[in-house]
């Protein structure tokens, strides 16, 4: 589990606030909002929701609505890197629930849970678009298909040596 | 002389090395004073021979693949594509039996051209359907679209045309067009090649529904699992734009149609056209009731085209070469092309687009060479996860929606996902069940509360709970599902999970006559 706080900071804030003047007159600006902080910040921070409702013009019911009906936004800091691995049908069909096994047992970690030293946060996905070359991860933008036991733990090690 | 070598960018490549093929190929050849001109082109969308590797000979472009960087030195060597006996030549991509037994009408480019190259494109039939668009009326595209027998190919079938013509006739002060690129279906990725890989194509194709339902602004709503496609649409879109493709005066036509990307947040049941909308507008995905329709009232309740990815990109090979061209591939009422997707446990997995009319089996077996385990296939699943698993007695019938729907079955959007006989269908029927309890979006108690319930009571089936009941009141729980839900998700998850338990009852633990009564 992480320890970081999942509130803001003032930096935080100013980074958000310019986010929300870019946005203020988008149509249905919430959703390329709340991508733009968390692209940013890498989370929503719970405080930042009456801030976000107020320059929408939204109440803090429709925000908090959206941020926790969508799987991609979340309101507490991820690892410094993301791995999702595909647990849909065709990356089952070629083993991705031994992986995904196999991954929480390397990382330490469970799904939707961040390793103890911040690495590595470990998500599910429900299909990468690398359906003939199965089973399929990404780490953050990086996409890995055909991959093994071996690979996964090769792919881990090189990102553990960015970080 | 120098000479060009093709390492594709489709994410495909990417994920098993594409960007290290394409770096040893530049130094080998910077090392060793070889002239070439690299293109990181677009995938052919046979992907066990990712990375492939294109080499432009006087004949022609001949293949290598799968290519590691360490095979660079032994390709190159003997000269450039001279390599004949090389263990990974393939000889004439263009000969290669996979591709040349294709109809590749809307994947004519798909590992030809550079994505992003307007000059490839343009020499390859691009924007040949949009200039032609610009010189008729908005009732005549649409006309045009109708007689080549369109239809929707994000899997709900519906005639083209008709969607146009209902939103270009319904008065409004703003028309919408809303590319679905939502592909969330395992076991699809056509979109995703469209967007990476001949991205000036879907553009092509909503300026031309635009200019025919008079809309002048395009969204295209991309899944947040694609960054790759985001990221191409979007430089796509400022090259367009630069050269007045697109903007306020296309091609000095007057007519203006801007594009905007949007990127969705990892909700299946966005893929459903209201809930799109819903998420457009920077709501929570929640489905709408219809009537109205989208095409009446739809984004910011104004008449909205929402239509997939291929449906449009291929709206502008209709306008290029005409709607007879387009209407002559094809079976019955399921006119023109679709590109299906092999996928799963598949030897030679990737994309086929065909005339409706083939089998599976040719699909399955002809194109992708059985399973990739070498195990016997067991079943297919046609359509995504709320498709059904086809049967091997199922499998010679011809693919066309109507034979689909007779037997209760679905094309969708042409994915193809194979289990081999290692699989347990009762897990894939309960995971079908697990799979839309997680992305309902929760607004009718079916989909809602049955997905929940379905997920008990295939575990009780499965530990045998009093079993025979429960085979019973799983029917009656996916007869519920199937006729009171709102939308697709609810109603069409009984698909995977009774084609499973009819077709494969020993994996419940039961006999075929407990399945039949």
């Amino acid at each position: 589990m992480t320890a970081l706080p999942s509130q803001s900071n003032e930096k935080n804030l100013q980074a958000i606030d310019e986010i929300l003047a870019v946005h203020a007159d988008t149509p249905g600006a919430l959703l390329p909002a709340l991508h733009a902080i968390q692209e940013t910040i890498g989370f929503i921070p719970a405080d930042s929701v009456s801030r976000i409702a107020k320059a929408l013009n939204l109440s803090r019911a429709e925000v908090h609505g959206v941020i926790t009906y969508y799987h991609h936004f979340r309101s507490s800091p991820p690892g410094k890197h993301i791995v999702r691995i595909c647990r849909a049908e065709a990356c089952q069909s070629m083993g991705a629930e031994q992986l995904f096994l196999h991954a929480e047992a390397h990382l330490g970690c469970k799904t939707h849970d961040t390793t103890i030293d911040g690495n590595f946060t470990l998500e599910p996905a429900y299909c990468l678009g690398l359906c003939a070359s199965s089973p399929a991860l990404s780490i953050n933008d990086e996409v890995h298909a055909r991959v093994t036991a071996e690979l996964f733990n090769h792919l881990i090690a090189t990102a553990r040596g960015q970080t | 002389m120098i000479t060009t070598i093709y390492v594709p960018c489709d994410s495909a490549a990417l994920a098993v090395g594409a960007d290290r093929v394409a770096k040893a190929a530049q130094v080998h050849a910077h090392k060793n004073n070889i002239e070439i001109k690299l293109v990181r082109n677009s995938s052919r969308g046979m992907f066990w021979l990712e990375p492939l590797l294109e080499i432009s000979t006087s004949k022609g472009r001949v293949a290598f693949g799968p290519v590691t960087p360490e095979d660079i030195p032994s390709i190159f060597n003997q000269g450039l594509g001279l390599a004949i006996h090389h263990p990974l030549y393939l000889g004439l991509t263009a000969d290669i039996p996979y591709l040349k037994r294709q109809e590749r009408l809307t994947f004519a480019r798909a590992g030809v051209t550079d994505p992003l190259s307007l000059s490839d494109y343009e020499s390859h039939d691009g924007f040949k359907g949009l200039r032609r668009a610009l010189t008729i009326s908005g009732e005549l595209i649409i006309q045009e679209i109708l007689e080549s027998g369109l239809r929707g190919r994000g899997g709900a079938a519906f005639p083209t045309g008709i969607k146009w013509r209902t939103v270009a006739s319904t008065d409004a002060p703003q028309r919408y067009i809303v590319c679905n690129a939502d592909e969330g279906d395992s076991g699809t990725f056509s979109d995703r090649m469209i967007m990476e890989g001949d991205p000036f194509m879907l553009i092509e194709g909503m300026t031309i529904a635009g200019i025919a339902c008079d809309a002048t602004i395009g969204y295209i709503y991309v899944r947040s699992e694609y960054p790759h496609a985001i990221r191409t649409l979007n430089k796509a879109i400022e090259i367009a734009e630069a050269v007045g493709y697109l903007g306020n005066n296309i091609l000095q036509s007057n007519r203006r149609f801007k594009l905007i990307v949007r990127k969705a947040a990892g909700s299946y049941v966005c893929g459903e056209e209201t809930a799109l909308l819903e998420s457009l507008e920077g709501k929570r995905g929640i489905v709408r009731a219809k009537p109205p329709l989208p095409a009446i009232k739809g984004l910011f309740g104004q008449p909205t085209v929402v239509n997939n990815v291929i449906t449009l990109a291929t709206a502008a090979v209709i306008l290029a070469k005409g709607a007879t061209f387009y209407k002559n591939y094809g079976v019955g009422r399921s006119f023109g092309t679709l590109p299906f997707q092999l996928a799963g446990n598949i030897k030679r997995g990737g994309l086929v687009e065909k005339a409706f009319g083939l089998t599976l089996r040719e699909l399955i077996f002809d194109f992708g060479g059985g399973s990739a385990s070498g195990r016997p296939i067991k079943a297919i699943q046609s359509g995504g996860p709320l498709g059904t698993y086809i049967p091997e007695e199922q499998w010679d019938l011809p693919l066309d929606y109507e034979t689909y729907t007779t037997i209760g079955g679905t094309l969708g959007h042409g994915g193809m996902v194979v289990h081999d006989d290692t699989a347990d269908m009762a897990k894939l029927a309960r995971y079908a069940m697990e799979f839309c309890a997680l992305e309902s979006c929760g607004k009718c108690t079916p989909c809602r509360i049955g997905s929940t319930r379905g997920v008990e009571v295939i575990d009780d089936i499965i530990n045998d709970q009093n079993r025979e009941q429960k085979v019973f009141l799983l029917k009656d729980l996916c007869n519920t599902m199937t006729y009171g839900s709102l939308c697709a998700m609810g109603n069409m998850t009984p698909n995977p999970v009774l084609s499973a338990l009819n077709h494969f009852p020993d994996d419940f633990g039961i006999t075929t006559t407990i399945t039949t009564q």
